[in-house]
């Protein structure tokens, strides 16, 4: 099985450890993922609220881009997936609109005729397609003992995506169990991030991390698991500074989907991007899976 | 001979000539139609002074012919008949044409309306012609009658027949009659106590001598028509022996498997293995559940075998089934609830203290598990707060766009308990009150009086993830407060979900076994919804209570005796008219293929071995024409719609193109 693979800025950059766990993951349970060749941003959520026809066609073009080849683009950045999936969906909609897409994107000599690609987050990559099956017999190193609090922030669940119930996620929390962890059913799970907000408005958006961060606590996680960069980032970057400004003592770990997936899978935790958070998780990590892998030994 | 066709066309006040003109078309009926002796407008044809018209002109201008261009035929088909047969023209030589629902009512443009309804007409005159004269036929109606549902509805319609003097086979498939209603404490508006008022009807129901109680059976299958229906019912295996038990209740006392009801208890209680759902059932013999019965399970125990007094209990029991012939079918067979986990962000079944509508009514029940006490899932603590949510799964898009009807109700009645019963703070999350019949709106001042809090405004979320000292440990309702118009968060100790009634899992199963249909929505579609409630497109089929859509014990009770009345009426006539549009095979031609047997949708064809050739009966065909069209020999036809008067219909209704190829021949 390939898929064109559509790594986004971010996981060039602050999240390198999401891109180098994704690309470890997937070549492991044999699924080949063949970057797009010279992609472009995404333009995350702020370019629509500049010049939308300007968003959709910068979107479009990295659909355009996609191999014929390939039926199925893969999009890790929750952001990422939901811009290209609306992109693909408003064009299919809206003839107007799509002709003045293509008219932009044929002064580059490139077209995109809406429902070629098929556009799909990794989540549902890895739910659906590897699915539980071959999950749970790939499973080396099972995840019991590890508390897990999975994070879906806000744009994976928008009703467009279709990928899971919208007000309240489950696929990740069912994927987990495969591979054996204790997934916390916390109430937060698809509550924002915050965003850029950071950016904007800290108090603001420290208080957004510090519900996320009490209520994973309160349902005693070991670990929280994002599958957006920018959750991930606001998570894991700004916990000391959500300690300092409500007086509080958070040091829950931050790590992506694909990492604690290749823990289970056995993979090298090098290969995983491991120790690139800055909560570090390797202490709670160790302590969690070996004290279980101790008690099914004795 | 050249028929006499007399064409009608109605205005229908302005329903039909605000957009028809009606008058061209009758002047062109007149003037363009071939062998139109008469063609007239009138105001309103169905009045008793249109109908005069009609009759007058078959009786002066000697008219075979009638055709009628209103509303649909559904209305007054059966008016026009009657002025036609009243003149002496038989009735089957009547043609209806529908030029307001199919045209005046669909379109904007009342030039094309009026080409369109003249092509209607123009159809209509050219099948008449080849219409011929039909004598329906009478069957006698058998006065037993089928009530499917043993709920509030159900008894109310088979009691009225009962008192009537008219059998009653009442068929419920829970092991009790009862339905929902014996699962309340109180009743709104009046706050009567639900058992006392719903006792009394069901131990008269059980003790009847016109009543034959089938509890714990379902209906198999249904055939025949209106007057006499063949119904079989599978009794399922109660394995206690009907006839012997005096229930007694030693085995249920004995019986020393105990197993969570998530039926009559909502989950909230606890039954044996051999039971009866609650204490005033009817009947009072109880039934074994295999899926629980240490019996069944391991093969051991058989206390209850041992220790009944009338060696009633039968573990080899199987399901049987019974034939019931009756004329009428009443059909109640009510609702089911909203499954409150499709709406995860609220929490039902993740949050301990979020609660059902039903597993509440069991908590404020005096026999109920707590015996009446409002206390939380630990058993003991007291709420201080109780929130109740509105609308779950009702007015909702993503479940139900219909309104449950009984739930501001409900809530409210329910605020009133808890304020009786406890010292909490209660309220209600609102979207609109609705409190619109008799009492109602009363009682709903009275909530405000007693001190209820009122919040309109849908929840988004109820949660425990607290952001505020005050919340620590409570469930919080987070709410757009429209009034306000602002966000609220309030910690709340217990919540309410007042989830939607939604139609039976198996309505639709049982519609198609009845020949009844089903809304959108699921819910059995009345032959009318504001003439005709309790009615169905099939004759001798009714509906009553809240399998036809959701609404409450006054107006299920209502339902129930209005589909007794109906009922009544038909045995009390004591014949029904059989319609004489019906299928029939030229049997001297039939080659015995039998393809049609199967096809047929009412069993209504049965095959001749000795002559080798299938027959219709007459009775149960509804002319649907499915076995005409399926006959590879032709040689079944359909009367009121044979071939010549289909095809006269087209040729008709293609008139303009007739003319326009007339103008080119003639140019040419």
């Amino acid at each position: 099985m390939k898929y064109a693979y559509y790594p986004g800025c971010s996981l060039e950059s602050g999240s390198a450890a999401y891109d180098v766990s994704v690309r470890s993951v997937m070549e492991s349970l044999g699924f080949q993922l063949d970057e797009v060749d010279d992609w472009n941003c995404c333009g995350a959520t702020e370019y629509f609220t500049q010049h939308e026809l300007v968003a959709l066609s910068v979107i479009a073009r990295n659909l355009a881009l996609v191999d014929k080849q390939y039926e199925q683009l893969v999009a890790p950045c929750a952001a990422c997936f939901l811009n290209l999936k609306k992109t693909d969906k408003l064009m299919a909609e809206d003839r107007s609109l799509r002709d003045h897409v293509n008219e932009a994107l044929g002064a580059g000599g490139l077209s995109y005729k809406p429902g070629t690609v098929r556009v799909r987050h990794l989540l549902e990559v890895l739910y659906s397609d590897v699915g539980e099956t071959a999950l749970r017999q790939r499973t080396k190193r099972s995840l019991a003992g590890l508390r897990i609090a999975p994070y879906y922030g806000c744009q994976v669940v928008r009703p467009l995506n279709g990928l899971d119930n919208t007000e309240y996620p489950m696929k990740m929390d069912e994927l987990f169990t495969w591979l054996g962890a204790e997934v916390v059913d916390y109430p937060v799970k698809a509550h924002c991030c915050g965003g850029h907000m950071t950016q904007i408005s800290e108090s603001q958006a420290f208080e957004l991390i510090r519900r996320l961060l009490q209520s994973a606590q309160d349902y005693k996680a070991d670990v929280i698991v994002c599958i957006c960069p920018m959750c991930q980032l606001n998570l894991d970057a700004y916990q000391s500074r959500v300690n300092s400004e409500f007086n509080q003592n958070f040091r829950l770990p931050v790590l992506f989907l694909t990492q604690l997936v290749g823990i289970a899978l056995g993979l090298d935790w090098k290969k995983l991007g491991i120790g690139k958070e800055i909560v570090s998780a390797e202490p709670i990590l160790r302590e969690k899976l070996e004290q279980a892998s101790a008690a099914t030994a004795g | 001979m050249a028929e006499k066709v007399g064409v009608y066309v109605c205005h229908c006040g302005s329903n039909i000539a605000g957009k028809v003109d009606v008058e061209e078309v009758a002047k062109w009926a007149g003037e363009r139609l071939k062998d139109v002796t008469v063609s007239r407008d009138y105001k309103f044809m169905c009045s008793s002074l249109g109908q005069k018209l009609i009759e007058d002109d078959i009786r002066n201008e000697g008219l075979t012919r009638v055709v009628v261009a209103a509303c649909s035929p559904h209305l007054h088909e059966k008016t026009f008949r009657r002025a036609c047969s009243n003149a002496g023209l038989n009735s089957y030589l009547l043609d209806m044409t529908n030029i307001r629902e199919h045209c005046s009512w669909v379109h904007r443009d009342v030039a094309a309306a009026t080409v369109k309804a003249k092509s209607l007409v123009s159809a209509a005159v050219e099948r008449v012609k080849f219409q011929e004269p039909l004598e329906p036929t009478f069957v006698d109606v058998n006065p037993a009658t089928l009530v499917v549902g043993g709920g509030i509805a159900g008894l109310q319609a088979t009691l009225e027949l009962a008192d009537a003097g008219y059998h009653v086979y009442l068929v419920e498939r829970s092991p009790s009659i009862g339905g929902h209603m014996a699962q309340f404490d109180k009743t709104f508006p009046t706050l009567d106590c639900s058992a006392c008022i719903l006792t009394p009807k069901m131990s008269e129901a059980g003790q009847h001598e016109n009543v034959t109680l089938l509890t714990y059976s379902e209906i198999e299958s249904v055939k025949g028509s209106v007057g006499n229906f063949q119904v079989k019912v599978r009794r399922k295996a109660r394995r206690v022996d009907y006839d012997l038990c005096t229930g007694c209740g030693i085995c249920v006392e004995k019986c020393p498997r105990k197993v969570v009801d998530t039926e009559f208890e909502a989950g909230l209680g606890t039954r044996k293995a051999i039971y009866t759902p609650f204490p005033q059932a009817v009947p009072r013999v109880p039934v074994i559940d295999a899926d629980s019965c240490i019996w069944f399970q391991r093969q051991k125990c058989r206390a209850c075998e041992k220790l009944c007094p009338t060696n009633a209990i039968r573990f080899d029991q199987e399901d049987d089934t019974l034939d019931l012939n009756v004329g009428n079918i009443i059909l109640a067979t009510g609702w089911k609830p909203f499954d409150c986990r499709n709406i995860p962000q609220y929490g039902y079944g993740r949050l301990a203290n979020v609660y059902t509508s039903l597993e509440f009514e069991r908590l404020c029940n005096a026999a109920g598990p707590t015996n009446g006490k409002i206390v939380m899932r630990d058993g003991k603590t007291e709420p201080k707060s109780v929130a109740i949510i509105h609308c779950v799964g009702s007015r909702d898009v993503n479940h139900n766009e219909y309104c449950s009807a009984i739930c501001c109700m409900a809530s409210l009645k329910f605020g009133h308990l808890v304020l009786e019963k406890t010292k909490a703070d209660v309220y209600s999350f609102y979207i609109d009150m609705r409190t619109n019949q008799k009492g109602y709106e009363e009682f709903y001042q009275r909530l405000l009086e007693e001190g209820m809090h009122f919040v309109r405004g849908k929840v988004s979320e109820i949660t425990d993830a607290a952001r505020q000292p005050d919340e620590q440990g409570k469930l919080i309702i987070q709410c757009e407060d429209t009034l306000v118009g602002r966000q609220r968060r309030i910690p709340v100790d217990m919540v309410v979900l007042m989830g939607a009634l939604e139609p039976q899992a198996d309505a639709k199963e049982l519609g198609l076994k009845c020949g009844i249909s089903c809304s959108m929505q699921g819910f059995f579609t009345e032959r009318h919804p504001k003439l005709d409630p309790v009615a169905t497109m099939t004759d001798g089929v009714f509906v009553a209570g809240a399998c036809q859509g959701a609404k409450d014990i006054p107006a299920s009770v209502a339902q129930g005796a209005a589909a007794a009345a109906r009922v009544q009426g038909m045995i009390t006539k004591g014949k029904v008219m059989i319609e004489p549009v019906v299928a029939k095979i030229h049997e001297e031609a039939c080659s015995g293929c039998r393809i049609c047997n199967t096809m047929c949708p009412y069993n209504a064809i049965e095959f001749d071995a000795d002559k080798n050739v299938s027959r219709i009966l007459t009775a149960l065909c509804k002319g649907c024409g499915t076995c005409v069209s399926a006959c590879p020999a032709q040689v079944i036809t359909g009367a009121h719609f044979n071939n010549q008067q289909i095809f006269a219909e087209i040729e008709g209704v293609l008139w303009d193109t007739a003319d326009k190829q007339n103008a080119l021949v003639s140019a040419t």
